[in-house]
């Protein structure tokens, strides 16, 4: 702009060493700096105003701010607890509880919507048309209806709709499934369990130094071992092994009517079977079309050149498509074990006794202490989001593409 | 003298590879394992969709008002959807106001109807469409809420079923793009103060879930404004999904912004042009186009959201049918109500997918592979 007006002027009566100065507040770096002021202030502003709103608040409502509520009892049960709980625990206690039961639910959703995505981004890429239309229809239904009507389908439509304990569905006298929840033999280990376990470690070790030491022969010699199958046969044989031989320390302690409800075995309640299930149903539709994507992102000049040297087709998926279709899907599908995570706050709208439930729900009811509840339980998420991003990046970083 | 050579004339294609035994050859039967697959999946659909056709259709009840009508014998009651079919469009509006209701979406697809005639000039288009966005708001808040014209006033409490659903998808679409768009923008900003705001923000909104926002919102809000002051729910919900939303939309955004070419900033800045003129003109609209399918999803992903706010007690389509199934006189018809409620979010969600993926096929001015 400052040039522009010298070269409109006459350089004939006008000096060119006195510039027109443009006026202050159109110099780009003053205009910057007065609008990051400016929003800073107002950020700070408007922070200062709601916390001293709040403060009248919570003062006119009586409510004594702070985290000293997390030692008081709770006085009240929760129906899943992975560690010991019981009436007389405090709200700390409650926390670790209900945090435990949030990561329960997302890992095992993760573990079964990864499987399932798989296989069905795997199908929808399939020669097959049936298969392919099939894995279609199952995306296209999941994705598309709201995971919250999801859960509710499965929790009051199927699982509330099953038969009291007295009328369950039996599996093999095993298993049982009622209205109550899924009821599963649970293992009993005796003392002897500990050398299996021993057996499995060392198996590992085993494993990791032979497909180590096939790995350095077929560099030296180019001749193969059927490394799968050894590693198959040791993984399953020794630990099978010394189970056998130190007498079979495992029993079965089977779930069995007594009176109105079964006792004894594992059981899984109606809240978390409908909450993973539509976790994982819903997630794996998504997983699916980015499994899909990854695996159409590899050109098909790749499978070409490897099927011209003479690779077959199973070894091609595994050595040259996959290695480069995951580095399409990795990101996304972190995105999506970080959705799930997020997701499973629903079960606050079931009941099943997560984070959000049963502390920005009840432990909030009880104590009035709605600042501290809601700010911990968002922590608590933006922890587990941060951190998983965290590890994304560091993944990308390593694999990404090294270009010039 | 040398006979002229006539070729032979072409054989037929063999029988086995064309027509339909040729495409069942090439699609079902051409491996073993693929012969297998095909069975599996013949098998699949003989024992899981007759029985389905047979209760959603052959075997279901479709006339009657009470439960009298639907006998338990294999069949859905599609009686219990027709019997609360106005409640759950309406939700607890009035009977003798929902012709407001009706109004105003007549309004909107006779308004909006030229958008999507492709004869229509690009700038009538334009014009109509950013009208719209700033008239029809208003006209359907006076239409639905009253008190203005002579209308009886209805509050919002009184909003529900798909209407709910729809005012909060509206509402948080329109907000929450061109708030992404900002967001995006602050976040590529070249002043820090600026940027460590726009990261913050976004970054903290989409590491939570919408429902802990949700609760903040119904929970917390109240805590935050003056004594006295007091919003209405579905304004904190909206407020509180748009913001989510808005988050979303700021990443989406920024992917688009970041595809673009810095020549083409540098171009706009060599013909003159100011941040926003550059912005507005030049970069947004290459890069809007280049995430449409982005921004669809996330109106999508917003759609589905909508049904959260059956936490905080709205009663949206979602809770409004819930509702109806716990209903004493109407018990046992829970599948029935989640089967209804997920074809209509289904319909809504899959044309926006289809829509957007006819826009992008249009749109598109040969960049791609």
């Amino acid at each position: 702009m400052q040039d522009l007006t010298q070269i409109s002027g006459n350089p004939m009566t006008e000096s060119i060493s006195t510039p027109v100065k443009p006026p202050i507040w159109n110099n780009p770096q003053v205009r910057a700096i007065a609008f990051q002021i400016i929003a800073l202030v107002a950020t700070v502003a408007f922070g200062l105003y709601i916390f001293q709103n709040t403060q009248t608040n919570l003062r006119q409502l009586g409510i004594t701010s702070g985290f000293d509520f997390l030692s008081s009892q709770s006085g009240f049960g929760i129906v899943q607890s992975l560690i010991p709980h019981s009436e007389s625990s405090s709200y700390g206690r409650v926390f670790w509880v209900a945090l435990l039961n949030t990561l329960l639910v997302s890992v095992l959703g993760v573990i079964f919507a990864t499987l399932l995505g798989f296989i069905i981004g795997i199908a929808r890429l399939s020669k097959n048309w049936l298969i392919s239309r099939l894995a279609l229809a199952y995306i296209e239904t999941f994705r598309n209806i709201p995971l919250l009507l999801q859960i509710f389908f499965w929790y009051f439509a199927v699982l509330r709709a099953m038969p009291a304990p007295r009328q369950s569905f039996s599996l093999g006298e095993a298993a049982f499934l009622n209205i109550r929840g899924l009821y599963l033999p649970a293992p009993q280990f005796q003392p002897g369990f500990g050398w299996v376990l021993v057996a499995l470690g060392i198996a590992v070790v085993l494993v990791i130094l032979l497909s180590r030491w096939a790995h350095q022969r077929q560099m030296a010699t180019g001749q193969q071992f059927p490394t799968f199958q050894t590693v198959l046969a040791l993984l399953l044989g020794l630990p099978l092994l010394i189970f056998w031989l130190t007498g079979s320390p495992l029993s079965w302690q089977y779930p069995a009517l007594q009176g109105f409800n079964f006792r004894g075995g594992w059981v899984i309640i109606p809240e978390m079977a409908s909450l993973l299930l539509a976790l994982s149903l819903y997630t794996a539709a998504f997983i699916a079309e980015i499994v899909r994507a990854g695996i159409q992102a590899v050109s098909h000049g790749q499978t070409e050149a490897s099927f011209s040297l003479g690779i077959n087709s199973s070894k091609t998926l595994r050595l040259i498509i996959l290695p480069q279709a995951l580095r399409v899907i990795i990101p996304p599908l972190t995105n999506q074990y970080l959705n799930l995570t997020k997701n499973s706050s629903l079960a606050a709208a079931i009941g099943y006794p997560d984070l959000v439930s049963t502390f920005a729900g009840t432990v909030l009811n009880q104590t009035g202490q709605a600042i501290e509840c809601i700010a911990i339980t968002m922590a608590v998420y933006l922890t587990i989001s941060l951190l998983i991003s965290l590890l994304m990046n560091l993944y990308n970083r390593r694999v990404a593409l090294v270009e010039r | 003298m040398a006979e002229a050579h006539i070729p032979h004339p072409d054989l037929p294609p063999p029988v086995s590879t064309i027509g339909v035994i040729g495409w069942l050859r090439r699609n079902l039967f051409s491996s073993p394992l693929n012969i297998v697959l095909t069975i599996l999946a013949v098998y699949l659909l003989y024992t899981a969709l007759p029985p389905l056709l047979r209760w959603v259709l052959w075997n279901a009840h479709w006339s009657g008002d009470n439960r009298a009508d639907c006998p338990a014998d294999g069949g859905a009651c599609w009686v219990f959807i027709r019997v609360h079919f106005e409640q759950f469009m309406y939700g607890f509006y009035p009977d003798d106001q929902r012709w407001r209701v009706k109004t105003a979406l007549v309004v909107l697809i006779l308004s909006a109807a030229p958008l999507f005639i492709r004869s229509v000039p690009g700038k009538i288009k334009m014009r109509l469409g950013l009208s719209l966005l700033a008239i029809y708001p208003v006209i359907a808040f006076v239409l639905f809420k009253g008190g203005l014209l002579g209308l009886a006033t209805v509050e919002t409490s009184k909003w529900g079923g798909l209407l709910l659903t729809l005012v909060i998808a509206g509402v948080g679409m329109t907000a929450a793009l061109p708030l992404g768009v900002l967001l995006a923008l602050g976040r590529r900003s070249q002043m820090p103060a600026i940027q460590t705001l726009c990261v913050t923000f976004i970054e903290f909104w989409r590491g939570v879930p919408l429902i802990t926002v949700l609760f903040m919102s119904s929970v917390m809000l109240p805590l935050f404004m003056p004594a006295g002051v007091s919003f209405d729910k579905l304004l904190r919900a909206l407020i509180g999904i748009t913001l989510f939303q808005a988050a979303y939309m700021a990443e989406v955004v920024r992917g688009g912004l970041q595809a673009i070419p810095k020549g083409q900033i540098e171009a706009a800045a060599a013909l003159g042009l100011g941040y926003w003129k550059t912005m507005g003109l030049i970069v947004l609209p290459q890069a809007l186009k280049l995430v449409i399918p982005g921004i669809v999803n996330t109106f999508i992903a917003l759609f589905k959201d909508t049904s959260l706010v059956l936490i905080i007690g709205l009663f949206d389509l979602m809770n409004i049918v819930h509702n109806a199934t716990t209903n004493p006189d109407w018990l046992g018809f829970s599948t029935e109500g989640y089967v209804f409620t997920a074809a209509v979010y289904w319909l809504f969600c899959f044309s926006m997918s289809r829509y957007s993926h006819s826009l992008e096929k249009r749109l598109h001015t040969g960049h791609k592979r």
